[in-house]
This record gives structure tokens, sequence and C-alpha cells, in this order.
């Protein structure tokens, strides 16, 4: 084995991959506001991946280790956070997100007929993105919508009940 | 959605009566101070020390709304206070409301913002907080909007700042909003989250009241909780005693609600202990046409089933748990005649096995077993043994098995399924082959 080119450290690794991450400048306003709520800078590793996939849509590789740099921890406690939560994304989404709720309540007014109302519109299944980059289907716990089940959530708006036969023109609504 | 022939008023229905006087907005601060807002803030800063309020709490009998009824009062009674006590303490609003079938806090937050802001103050007050947070779930992002104008306003007006209405004494308030994830709604996890971690839950002792966010003490109280603590301060402990007006032996009243296949599903608050019959047929107006009841949650995905003839139980703690279940956070979730059984338990696995945090070995591995044993017997292929094993999970998954009430929360539904509905499961057994023969030799 050559000695020629050792490998480096992971926290140089880190370091060099933040280099190529820079906040937008709002975002690091943002961020460091959120900070100041908090005892503890790391509190707001949830907020600063909030910010960062506001802008891409998703958390780049790249933002992590930023994000563990502002915050003044390591990347892989941020990566370990932002794999956690099933609203931190971390690989391109499409342009709308629909998040259709599977709770109990939502099962017992309809929800199997829903998806598949919805996956047949889309052709495509949970996970993925549709080929034109504007739909991401996914599905969420409980969205406390429970007495206009079935529910769904796209991007930041919650709708119910959704009948099969409107998925078509609510869908329209999100270009 | 609330029911308009009821007339609420501040004696009758302190969670929700300023609803009555809603225009098309969420109450503003001056709206809200025009009717009766601030008030308990201002009398329990002005009148009482915070010892006081925690007693008066205590002798109301305010009983935890997110679904496990501990006294508040008891709660807050672990907390330092006096001179040595710590001088970070923190209180925390769970505001994840993500239990299945429960719909009852984003009404109060999203219409009655003000009302929650006040509550914060008023208990960081009776515990001398010196921050306080609502863990606010990601998707409520109406609510995290209002309660945000609403702290704005709040600071404008005085109720928040380092010297809070003159008292010497002051709190910083904020929204912190999450990002999913069930498991956020058991408190330690919630704090571990709230530390910006994985939301894994801790051990208990020490319980968070001595060493809680940051090491320090604090309290978590859910959202329709901590709603309550104005009005009993502006009204007095038995005065909150008799709103349940006979009907059970608990405090106060409850949002209580209904969905599933009725009529007229919603949220109402009614006195604690009404009837679960009450609540399907006189407020919900009974089961949709050519439906019937087969079985109902009493509050939440994580309560075990009741039949029918539960119906007449008092919706309260004790009762509904001498029954075998809980009454959790009292939104009931009914099932109809036209379900089957089995693909509803598995859909509260399924839930439940997504939501494990994957921190502890019976309910990281359990969870997503008994999904796949119930989705075999769902399809009719369930092999001779299955339901042994289900049953076995319900005491391998259950209380004290595991690190927190996650996966005992799971088994309550599976338990009490199995042991109402067994013939259903039954049904969905492969006949092997060597009980065909003996069926034969048998005929």
């Amino acid at each position: 084995m050559s000695t020629a080119n050792p490998v480096k450290p992971s926290n140089l690794l880190a370091t060099d991959r933040s280099m190529r991450y820079s906040f937008h400048q709002q975002d690091r306003e943002a961020i460091l506001h959120s900070i100041e709520h908090y005892d503890d800078a790391r509190s707001a590793s949830i907020d600063a991946l909030k910010i960062v996939q506001k802008r891409h849509g998703w958390v780049p590789d790249e933002a992590i280790a930023a994000v563990g740099d502002i915050l003044g921890i390591p990347s892989a406690d941020v990566e370990g956070v932002a794999t956690f939560y099933n609203l931190i994304f971390r690989k391109p989404v499409g342009r709308h997100v629909i998040k259709v709720c599977d709770s109990i309540s939502c099962f017992l007014t309809g929800y199997d007929d829903l998806i598949s109302a919805i996956k047949q519109h889309l052709n495509i299944d949970y996970g993925d993105t549709t080929a034109d980059g504007r739909f991401t289907l996914l599905p969420i716990c409980c969205l406390g919508n429970c007495d206009k089940g079935p529910a769904i959530m796209i991007d930041d708006d919650t709708h119910g009940p959704v009948a099969c036969a409107q998925v078509a023109t609510l869908l329209e609504k999100y270009r | 959605m609330m029911n308009a022939a009821i007339l609420k008023s501040a004696d009758t229905h302190p969670l929700t009566w300023r609803l009555d006087h809603l225009g098309s907005a969420p109450l503003d601060i001056k709206t809200y101070e025009s009717l009766e807002g601030y008030t308990g803030l201002r009398k329990a800063i002005t009148e009482m020390n915070p010892q006081a309020v925690q007693t008066l709490v205590k002798d109301a009998n305010l009983r935890g709304r997110g679904g496990a009824g501990f006294p508040a009062g008891v709660k807050w009674s672990l907390v330092p206070m006096g001179e040595n006590a710590p001088k970070q303490k923190y209180l925390i609003c769970n505001a994840d409301e993500m239990e299945p079938g429960t719909f009852k806090d984003r009404l109060l937050m999203e219409e009655l913002p003000h009302q929650m802001i006040e509550s914060m103050i008023l208990v960081g007050y009776a515990l001398q907080v010196s921050k306080a947070y609502i863990f606010l779930r990601g998707e409520y992002v109406v609510a995290a909007e209002r309660l945000n104008r609403a702290i704005d306003e709040a600071k404008v007006a005085g109720y928040l700042s380092e010297n809070i209405l003159g008292s010497g004494w002051g709190m910083e308030l904020h929204v912190h909003t999450g990002a999913g994830r069930y498991i956020c709604g058991e408190e330690t996890a919630l704090i571990n989250s709230l530390e910006g971690r994985r939301a894994n839950p801790r051990a208990k002792p020490p319980f968070p009241q001595i060493a809680g966010l940051w090491g320090k003490p604090t309290v978590v109280n859910n959202v329709e909780t901590l709603n309550n603590v104005p009005a009993i301060v502006v009204r007095g402990a038995e005065w909150f005693k008799g709103l349940s007006r006979g009907k059970s032996a608990d405090s106060g009243t409850k949002l209580y609600g209904v969905s599933g296949r009725a009529k007229r599903t919603g949220v109402w608050e009614l006195p604690i202990g009404t009837t679960g019959r009450e609540l399907l047929y006189e407020y919900a107006g009974g089961m949709q046409d050519g439906l019937e009841l087969m079985c109902w949650l009493p509050g939440g995905a994580s309560t075990d089933f009741l039949l029918p003839q539960h119906l007449d139980l008092a919706m309260d703690f004790d009762t509904i748990a001498k029954a075998g279940s809980r009454m959790g956070t009292g939104l009931i979730t009914v099932v109809d005649n036209k379900q089957n059984i089995v693909s509803v338990v598995r859909n509260l696995e399924q839930f439940f096995s997504r939501e494990s945090c994957g921190w502890c070995t019976p309910c990281r591995d359990g969870l997503p077993w008994s999904v796949k044993l119930l989705q075999a017997i769902e399809r009719g292929q369930g092999q001779a043994g299955d339901i042994e094993v289900l049953e076995e999970m319900t005491h391998f998954l259950g209380p004290g098995k595991t690190f927190c009430p996650h996966a005992p929360g799971a088994m309550e539904p599976l338990q009490s399924a199995l042991k109402f509905f067994r013939s259903e499961f039954e049904r969905g057994i492969m006949k092997t082959e060597i009980q065909n023969e003996e069926g034969l030799k048998a005929s």
C-alpha cells in the first residue's frame, strides 16, 4: 500500500466538506437566531436542518458538516439527527411533498382506496418522485385531522376528507 | 366543529367558551383580554406566591390530559423550589399531538393561542422557571404561526419579559417545532429531541423534575392540562372539582371527540365522566347509516379496545382503567362491523412498528414481527401457533419489559382484540394437512 495518499481523519474530511457548502446569508442568520433560543446550540440542530431544507427542498451531504460547524457539534451527530426524523429529507424530493395519513381513523374512513387512487394518478409508489419532479409521495402518521379523514397534507396544507374522485383536481392546484 | 346547541360559558366550559366569541380569525390579544384573558396570570402574580399556585392545582386534582392521567400538582411538587433551587428550570408544553385518533390540542393552539401562552406563563411562574418551550409537532404549521404571533403580542403587552407584571420574576417562551416521530411525545424522548438529539427515551429515575432538559429541573405537561390552569386560578379548586357534576370522581371538563365512521365526528368540551354512549349517540349522531359499532378505542391507538357493552361507563381515568383499558386522550375511535378486526389491528401495529425509535430490542424487533404475523393471518396464511406467538408478545413487549411505554402501548389494542375477537384471528390460520386428515378421519 502506498503511503503517498494517507487516509484523512474523519474530522478533516468533515471540514473539507463544510467548506464546499456555504449557507445563504438569510439561512445563516436564521440559524444563529434559533441558537439564541436555547441554553445549548445543539438544540438548534433540527431547526438548522429545516432551514437548509427549506432552501433546497432536501438536505444535501455538504450541508450536514456545515450545520455541525455552525452549532459546534460533530457532523456525525447532525447526520444522526437528520436520519432519525422523518420530516428531514436526505435525498432530493419533488417540488411538492404529499404526505398521506395512514393511521387508524383515516384507515377506517377510506385510506386504502385513497392511497390506491393517488398512486395510480401519479403512477408512483411511496418514497418515489414523479418523473417531472413535481410530486414526492410519503406516508405520515396521524395528522390530528381525524374527524375529517381520510386526510392528507400537501406541503404545508392539510386536506380532508379527501374523496378518491377529488384527487386529480386537488393535485392540479400544486404546479 | 363544536356543537352549536351547547351554550358555553366561562363557568361551564373553561377550555373552549371563548370560541363562541371567535370571528373569522383566532383571538388577538385585545379580544382575549376582553374575555377575561390574562386575568388568571395577573391574579397569580399579584395575589399568590408560586407555592400557593401549586397547592391550588394539587387541590383541584387536575390530572394530566396527555393520556396518563398523572396529577399535575403532584408532578410539580418534585421540582426544587426556593433560594437553593437551580437558577435554570424549564417548563415544556408537550404539543407533539400524534396519538392516532387524537385531534384536540390542535384546536386549542390554532384557535386560542393566547390561552396557551397565558397558561405557559402562569405555570412558569408557579414553578419559577427561567425558560419555557412549546414542543410543537412539525406538521402543525398554522398553530406555529399563531402561537408565535401571540408570543410577540404578549411581549409587547408586558406579559413576557424579565420582570413580568412587576413581580421581579421573568421567563422566556419559545415555540420549538419538531420534525416528526411519534416517540417525541414520550416526555424523556421529547427532552432529548429538544436538546437536538435523536428522540430515544431516557431512563427514569432521575425524573425530569430533578434532572431534565440540559440536566436541570424540567416539567413536561400536555397542552390541554396546561390550558386548565388559568381558569382554576380565577375560579378556584372547588369550582373545578364541581365541573364533573357528579359524573365522576375526576375534576374538570375534558375535550372528548369521536372519529371513525360516525355521522358527525368532532371534538366537544364536556364534563369529565361523560359516557361513551353520550359521545357517540348524542354528540356524534351515532354510526353512519347501515353500520353498527363493533368495538372502540377509548383514547388513541395505545388503548385497549372496548365493546359496545362498555359504552355506558363514565369516561374518566379510573372507570375506564377498571374496565381493562385506559381513557388515554379521551378521543374515541369507533370501529364499525364492516371492518376486518385483523386488518384494523395490523394497521395499528404497523404504526407502532414504524414509529419505534429502535433503542431497545423487544420493541425494535418484536413490533415488526407482530406485523408480519398479522399480515399473514389477514391473508389467511397464518401458521398454527401464530396466535399463541402474538399472545406471548403481549407479555414480552408489555409493561416493565421495554425501555419506555411505546411497545406496551402497542400491545394494548393487540391483547384486547385477541381477547374479544379470537375467532376472527383463528379464521386466518391455514389448516395444516394433518389437521385436514384428522378432520377427514373424524367425518
